[in-house]
């Protein structure tokens, strides 16, 4: 990656949705809060960028344009975290592509026996942690979070956040955080996109 | 062969039966009393005429006349795979899917019997390939049937745990990877339980046939445990092949699960 050149940029794209073109760029370490009305095409941006939608427009990383990714490889490092998390297998390990670090379990207020754990077993909140966790064992460049904490309450929603801060931290990856939450999105002390 | 012919009063009786049928359906209020009549008078029409129509092909005894019967039989064979779909696919691969996997397995397995196993003279003497083929497709075409139907619904049921492995980075292949298993194992279902209970629970059609005909019950079970090792490999192989290719149909080049390539019967 050349020096100053964005790790992720957005040229021209448009949506299923159509109505809006896509112009912004990522850092390392950045986060952009996304927040408009339902509707408005904030989780259609995401699958977009995800190439799990058709859409217009080019999309880089670092540099690289996405049509000269594989698409597996590109979603292995532009991962999607949908608002909804989907479980296709009985236990929760078996959604885990690499098991997590017992620290991170327990940061988010997991033990570890939590992976032998049968998945109907867990509450919608508890689904919403593992499923960002079994995103960020995958040490994704890009996070696309859809409303990450919209299950949880106050305490869980804090551990999550600094979870996430943490790795932004960490790590030279930047995040696109989809908030309904204005006092979350200062906080998240980041760029901002408003939707209309 | 010593075969005791049948009369029309004969058949008439049997019709008869059928008749007194719709009428218990007519008196009890079932309202199948419409159809049950014309299938059974299409069941009439279908088979005179394929009896003629066999009639004069098997005294003609020209190849071209076998391909254009065989060609008939793929047609709507397809055609029945795609009418039992609840969410075809869209255009020509609705129709084309089936077809195509239906011709692979069954032709190829049909040519593998004519030439190699029973090896009639000439080989594509029509009194041995139609009903071969019949029975290889017919079979085939339940199975393909099956399959491709349990495919498409499992896919678009389980579309979000689908999706979710995508954005997890899996390949598309993976992603689907139980509902092809789920798929494959249905198209599979009546095959293995036609060959399980082969002989105990019920005697298989053609064995039936050739005991009837006067042909020895011994000779006669050979050649069913051969149609039946015909048929399974005709439904396994052309599952697979059905299943192979609709899984990857549900996918577009950047690997995106396209369920619009589905529509719907609702």
């Amino acid at each position: 990656m050349l020096a100053g050149q964005p790790l992720f940029q957005v040229k021209n794209l448009t949506t299923l949705l159509g109505s809006e073109v896509f112009d912004f760029s990522l850092h390392p370490h950045e986060v952009l809060a996304i927040s408009g009305p339902s509707g408005s095409g904030k989780s259609l941006l995401l699958r977009a960028l995800a190439d799990l939608d058709k859409h217009q427009g080019q999309v880089f990383l670092k540099g690289r344009s996405q049509a000269t990714f594989k698409p597996a490889e590109w979603r292995r490092q532009i991962v999607l975290v949908a608002a909804e998390s989907a479980w296709w297998s009985s236990t929760v390990a078996d959604h885990f592509q690499k098991l997590p670090t017992e620290q991170s379990l327990s940061e988010l207020g997991f033990s570890a026996d939590v992976l032998r754990w049968p998945v109907n077993r867990l509450s919608s909140g508890e689904r919403q942690r593992l499923g960002l966790l079994r995103a960020l064992v995958l040490k994704p460049t890009i996070l696309l979070l859809d409303e990450p904490t919209a299950n949880l309450d106050e305490k869980n929603t804090l551990k999550v956040e600094k979870l996430i801060k943490d790795y932004l931290k960490n790590n030279p990856a930047a995040a696109i955080w989809v908030s309904h939450n204005s006092t979350q999105r200062k906080r998240l002390n980041s760029k901002e996109l408003v939707l209309a | 062969m010593n075969v005791i012919s049948l009369s029309a009063l004969d058949l008439g009786l049997a019709a008869m039966l059928v008749i007194l049928l719709s009428v218990l359906t007519w008196w009890l209020k079932i309202g199948t009393t419409r159809s049950l009549l014309i299938a059974g008078l299409r069941t009439v029409v279908q088979l005179l005429l394929l009896g003629h129509v066999l009639r004069l092909v098997f005294s003609a005894g020209q190849w071209y006349w076998v391909a254009g019967i065989m060609a008939v039989m793929l047609l709507v064979a397809g055609y029945e795979v795609n009418a039992r779909q609840h969410r075809p696919f869209s255009g020509w691969w609705g129709y084309g899917l089936g077809t195509l996997s239906m011709f692979a397995s069954s032709f190829s397995l049909l040519m593998l019997t004519l030439l190699l196993l029973v090896q009639p003279q000439p080989w594509y003497q029509p009194q041995y390939a139609i009903p071969l083929l019949g029975m290889l497709l017919g079979n085939s075409m339940t199975g393909i049937a099956l399959a491709l139907d349990r495919l498409t619904e499992s896919a678009w049921k389980q579309r979000r745990e689908i999706e979710a492995r995508l954005m997890l980075g899996h390949e598309w292949n993976d992603a689907i990877s139980n509902i092809r298993v789920e798929a494959l194992r249905s198209g599979l279902m009546p095959i293995i339980n036609a060959m399980a209970a082969a002989g105990i629970v019920s005697l298989p059609g053609m064995m039936t046939g050739q005991i009837l005909a006067g042909t020895s019950p011994i000779e006669a079970s050979k050649y069913q445990i051969l149609i039946m090792f015909l048929i399974t490999a005709a439904s396994g192989l052309g599952s697979v092949i059905a299943v192979q290719t609709g899984a990857r149909r549900l996918f577009d080049d950047r690997e995106r699960l396209t369920l619009s390539r589905l529509k719907s019967r609702d």
